[in-house]
């Protein structure tokens, strides 16, 4: 269970990215966070596994305090959480396997890292997981060499690879074509749901939200401003989201049509 | 027409500069001959030296040439030391590099102290030249190929490093925070994330250090250093130009080999 209790955020320059959110995410539940640029989504997730230092406010996985970790306490936290990034953020010079062993890293020795010794179990769990993904046989293939898609599939396998308690997900799809960003965002769906991981996704775009989410979240200003059921988002919801008139560019995006047919049966 | 009567003659003056800038410009030439004059008559120029120099120089020629070609086979082992010199003192300087590199960069410093630190070294590895360095590890060392190799080594690692920590601040944040992200350490993060996006580079300025490393290590001989350096001092002591001839050949002819040599890994691994 995840618990965010009064999250703020305010960076040196005086911007506050968060104010005060709160939220509670039970079990396994795909939860979209969605927003306008600059919101706070980003902010949020990052503030879960503290690459970005919370100002106040706690969050809790199980029964640990994540904004309390110490420095080795904080390595094992971020072994919990898994992360997918809107750019991959794969280590390009490297092969597939080695980054997707990387999400084994804080189980493993500095030594062990430097000379790519990851137990056996690890590199069965990398196999099957790749198998999963969609990538057999592309264990040696440089990350550089891959297509948006498929890299954003050795991020699921890596993330996947930490064998988290909670997924983040930044944006998995806006560097990706509609659809290679719709087979994207159902597997991570697929994933979470069949292995029981709750997963935050930060997403811009409401028609996949609304496709593939349990359960949305709002963000406008760093504030809450809706919590619930996709069924519930409406035009009043989104305007409250967005604000006047810009919710409807946020359809004219990839998902479009998607949003039709969303739309439609919320309406 | 307004035109007409702007453009009669001279009624629109024009010039580059006003009077008090030409005045100033004026002044900075003078300033600027008075200092060469001065600089020319500290050096204290014997004259008739100078106009002797064509004719000696015409005449150093004519004792260098024909190279003494025989003499080639007592170049060969100095200059494969000079070779080792090189190369050793390369990889002396890459070791050294490694902590001086990693605390010069803003992203993977520990903090202001280590990154100042890390500068000064810098700084003072590349402001004495190697041949003070081998004259001051020939008094530690004692003269000879050890003292050359500490020299060379010493005196990349200002070079390297710099270049290093240059490629170290330009890596892809966003690998790192990966990294970092899944629970990995520090030095995990160091050489799983930041290596291999900065391993082109290091191979880049190490491959073209050694190549200034063996130009470096052609000419520290001359302070005792070992190498070629000692064999040219010793023949050109004892006049023997010939000889010395067979040695600059043999220096050119490495030094364009290793230019080559460096240039292909560079190019490999970009």
């Amino acid at each position: 269970m995840l618990t965010i209790d009064k999250l703020t955020k305010t960076y040196a320059d005086g911007h506050q990215a968060l104010r005060d959110c709160s939220f509670t995410v039970p079990g396994a539940q795909v939860v979209a966070v969605i927003g306008p640029s600059g919101a706070g989504k980003s902010t949020l997730i990052r503030c879960i596994n503290r690459l970005v230092a919370p100002t106040r406010g706690h969050v809790h996985l199980g029964d640990t305090d994540l904004t309390a970790a110490g420095t080795a306490g904080l390595r094992d936290v971020r072994r919990r959480i898994g992360m997918i990034f809107q750019e991959f953020n794969l280590i390009e010079r490297l092969t597939v396997m080695e980054n997707v062993l990387a999400g084994r890293l804080a189980t493993v020795s500095f030594l062990q890292a430097f000379l790519r010794r990851f137990p056996a179990g690890d590199i069965d769990r990398a196999f099957e997981l790749l198998g999963r993904v969609g990538l057999d046989g592309y264990e040696n293939s440089r990350a550089d060499a891959l297509s948006g898609g498929q890299r954003q599939r050795v991020g699921i396998a890596r993330a996947l690879m930490q064998e988290p308690e909670l997924l983040l997900v930044d944006e998995p799809t806006s560097s990706l074509d509609p659809k290679v960003a719709r087979s994207i965002m159902g597997l991570i769906c697929e994933l979470a749901g069949e292995r029981r991981i709750p997963a935050l996704i930060n997403i811009h775009d409401v028609g996949l939200a609304l496709g593939f989410a349990q359960r949305v979240i709002g963000l406008n200003g760093g504030r809450v401003v809706f919590d619930g059921a996709p069924e519930a988002v409406d035009e009043a919801v989104l305007t409250r989201i967005y604000g006047a008139d810009e919710w409807r560019d946020a359809f004219r995006q990839e998902g479009g049509e998607d949003m039709l047919a969303a739309g439609g049966a919320a309406s | 027409m307004t035109g007409a009567a702007a453009s009669a003659p001279g009624s629109r003056p024009w010039q580059r500069y006003t009077r008090g800038q030409r005045l100033a410009r004026f002044a900075a030439w003078l300033a600027a001959v008075a200092v060469l004059v001065w600089s020319a008559g500290t050096l204290d120029i014997h004259w008739p030296f100078v106009l002797d120099a064509p004719r000696q120089a015409g005449d150093l020629l004519g004792r260098m040439l024909p190279p003494e070609w025989p003499f080639f086979a007592q170049v060969i082992g100095p200059m494969v030391e000079t070779i080792n010199i090189a190369t050793l003192g390369t990889l002396l300087g890459a070791a050294l590099s490694v902590p001086v590199a990693l605390m010069a960069a803003q992203n993977t410093t520990l903090n202001a102290a280590t990154l100042w630190a890390a500068r000064v070294v810098v700084v003072a590895s590349r402001s004495v030249n190697e041949l003070v360095w081998a004259l001051l590890f020939g008094v530690v060392f004692g003269p000879g190929a050890m003292a050359g190799m500490v020299a060379v080594g010493v005196s990349s690692v200002g070079f390297v490093s710099k270049l290093v920590a240059e490629g170290i601040e330009e890596v892809d944040g966003g690998q790192v925070e990966a990294i970092a992200a899944t629970g990995a350490s520090r030095g995990q993060v160091l050489i799983y994330a930041v290596l291999p996006q900065v391993l082109p580079t290091i191979i880049g300025v190490l491959t073209f250090r050694w190549d200034i490393n063996i130009r470096q290590s052609s000419i520290i001989g001359l302070v005792g250093a070992g190498g070629i350096g000692i064999t040219l001092n010793n023949e050109m002591n004892s006049f023997a130009w010939a000889n010395v001839t067979v040695i600059l050949i043999a220096i050119f002819a490495v030094v364009m080999a290793s230019e080559w040599v460096s240039a292909q890994l560079r190019r490999r691994v970009t």
